[in-house]
């Protein structure tokens, strides 16, 4: 298909650049507010129109297919596959739009959602139409109001326009850790606590009201209304064969422009980093893919390319596009005991694994500078990850688990060094790692004499 | 057609019935939850399986049939 074919003559010129690189979700972004539907459909043209026969499945899940495009909320799932599952399920399908993005280094999701909310809405309505939806669901992290405000508006002015759409609402969700997880969001949109659930069901088999539910996070829809345009071969020109296409990442740390970029898979962290202005100070690691994803340590780092297979060797993902530089100066044990202690205390205290063992290995972090903390730290951690792996409802503590692990592996000469020498100078430091709140270390004995982190049990 | 112990870890309060009507499967961890083998149960292990299940005071132990071939 001709990328320009629907579009009006005076926007031809800016989208035939557009196919050859990037941008392409971010292109024309505005500097403030939001983009109009008129500025959108201008950038992109006009929502395509998928020639449908009864029963047979919908051509855009065949695009999809064919595009190789992944989920982009962390886990990878191929897209076309989880909207052939929801449309095969039997009854109404509704299409829940995560725009919770409870990971506090990620601004993608958001990035999208205030400034360029039409793409994503393009992209819900493409994804209801190809499962057979009537109803669209925006959910999105009440803590991030100029986002709400930015879908608030662009909904207005799309059910202004004349063209038929689903029905649509938006729902503010909590800004909690794991509020966006599958289930818990299904459970909040029908009422409930954004806590996870037990499943099967599954969301795509029973979510809102029992009904089928493809449950979808912006970027990528952001990527299907793209994909819908101009076609998998052109979603393909960017990115590697097994990770197809461009993605949103969210850069922070030590950088002198750190934010949102979108970059090809596949290309360097290097070019990344050069992109932002380049470093502000020595780095002594990387976390790649957010609080639930690994740490890189710096010598490692000068070869990384972000694509899931180049990441695989490192045991990380790319997953939501967190790429977060960790400063000299900092403490990696530290940090890693804060950001440990924080995602104990962002378990939704449901599972006794992880309500336990998350607490255990924070507990073995924060006492590894100990003068009397056992010397079998590194064993003790494995041991506990071991034991909240895969034994929750969510995959919360296994990815905190894989977060403290590879935190002890990257920085394994610090860890070492507290074990034997106690507490560095950089250990009183501020926190570099940005984290909702700013959370206590506790020392032996502190803990419990504050009367603190004496955990009861999951429900009583 | 197998069958197979789970448990819900939502539901559990970690009573700990279940791993002393089966222990084949069942172990407990350091804070009292169960660990579950959730290989197909033979035979001569199901109906002590069933008895676990009913046994456990949140019904937090089911005993699942494959659902087509996906354990999860």
């Amino acid at each position: 298909m001709n990328p320009a074919q629907s579009l009006p003559a005076d926007a031809k010129g800016q989208l035939e650049a557009a196919p050859a690189g990037l941008p392409r979700l971010l292109a024309e972004i505005p500097q403030q507010g939001s983009m109009s539907l008129r500025e959108h459909v201008e950038v992109h043209g006009e929502v395509p129109r998928f020639e449908r026969r009864r029963r047979e499945e919908a051509p855009l899940i065949g695009r999809l297919e064919r595009s190789g495009l992944r989920g982009r909320g962390g886990a990878g799932f191929p897209a076309a596959a989880k909207l052939r599952a929801v449309a095969s399920a039997r009854g109404r399908a509704v299409v829940v739009v995560n725009i919770a993005e409870g990971e506090p280094a990620s601004m993608k999701d958001r990035t999208l959602a205030q400034a360029l909310p039409h793409l994503v809405l393009d992209g819900a309505e493409l994804a209801a139409e190809a499962v057979g939806a009537d109803e669209l669901i925006v959910c999105v992290c009440e803590s991030a109001p100029a986002s709400v405000d930015g879908v608030a508006g662009a909904l207005e002015e799309r059910f202004a326009s004349s063209r038929p759409r689903p029905r649509a609402q938006l729902l503010p969700v909590p800004g909690t850790y794991v509020a966006g997880q599958e289930s818990a969001l299904v459970n909040f949109v029908g009422g409930g606590p954004a806590l996870p659930t037990f499943t099967p069901p599954r969301p795509f088999e029973a979510g809102v009201r029992k009904r089928p539910t493809l449950v979808s996070n912006a970027e990528t829809l952001a990527h299907i209304a793209l994909i819908a345009r101009h076609g998998s071969g052109w979603f393909r020109e960017l990115g590697t064969p097994s990770d197809p296409g461009s993605a949103l990442v969210t850069l922070s740390g030590p950088v002198a422009q750190p934010g949102v970029y979108e970059i090809e898979y596949g290309s360097s962290l290097r070019s990344l980093i050069d992109a932002a202005g380049g470093t502000t100070a020595g780095v002594s690691g990387a976390l790649i893919g957010g609080y639930a994803g690994t740490w890189i340590s710096a010598s490692l780092l000068g070869g990384i390319a972000l694509s899931d297979e180049h990441l695989a060797a490192h045991g990380a993902s790319v997953g939501a596009g967190v790429v977060l530089l960790l400063s000299e100066a900092a403490c990696p044990v530290a940090e890693t005991a804060r950001a440990a202690r924080w995602l104990a205390d962002e378990s939704s205290r449901q599972c006794g694994p992880c309500v336990h063992g998350l607490d255990a290995l924070a507990r073995t972090i924060e006492d590894v500078s100990l003068p009397d903390a056992p010397g079998k730290t590194g064993q003790r951690l494995a041991e506990l990850a071991s034991l909240v792996r895969r034994r929750g409802a969510c995959g919360h503590p296994d990815g905190a688990a894989a977060f403290v692990l590879s935190a002890v592996r990257a920085f394994a000469e610090e860890f070492a060094d507290h074990a034997q020498h106690g507490a560095c100078d950089a250990c009183t430091r501020p926190a570099e790692l940005p984290l909702p709140e700013h959370v206590r270390v506790y020392r032996a004995g502190e803990r419990e004499a504050a009367g603190v982190r004496r955990l009861t049990r999951a429900r009583s | 057609m197998s069958e197979r112990v789970r448990v819900n870890p939502i539901a559990c309060e970690a009573h700990g019935m279940c791993a002393e009507l089966l222990p084949e499967r069942i172990t407990l961890d350091e804070w009292g939850y169960p660990i579950v083998d959730e290989q197909p149960l033979p035979k001569a292990l199901l109906e002590h399986a069933r008895r676990a299940a009913q046994a456990c005071p949140t019904f937090a132990l089911l005993v699942q049939r494959d659902r087509d071939g996906t354990r999860r």
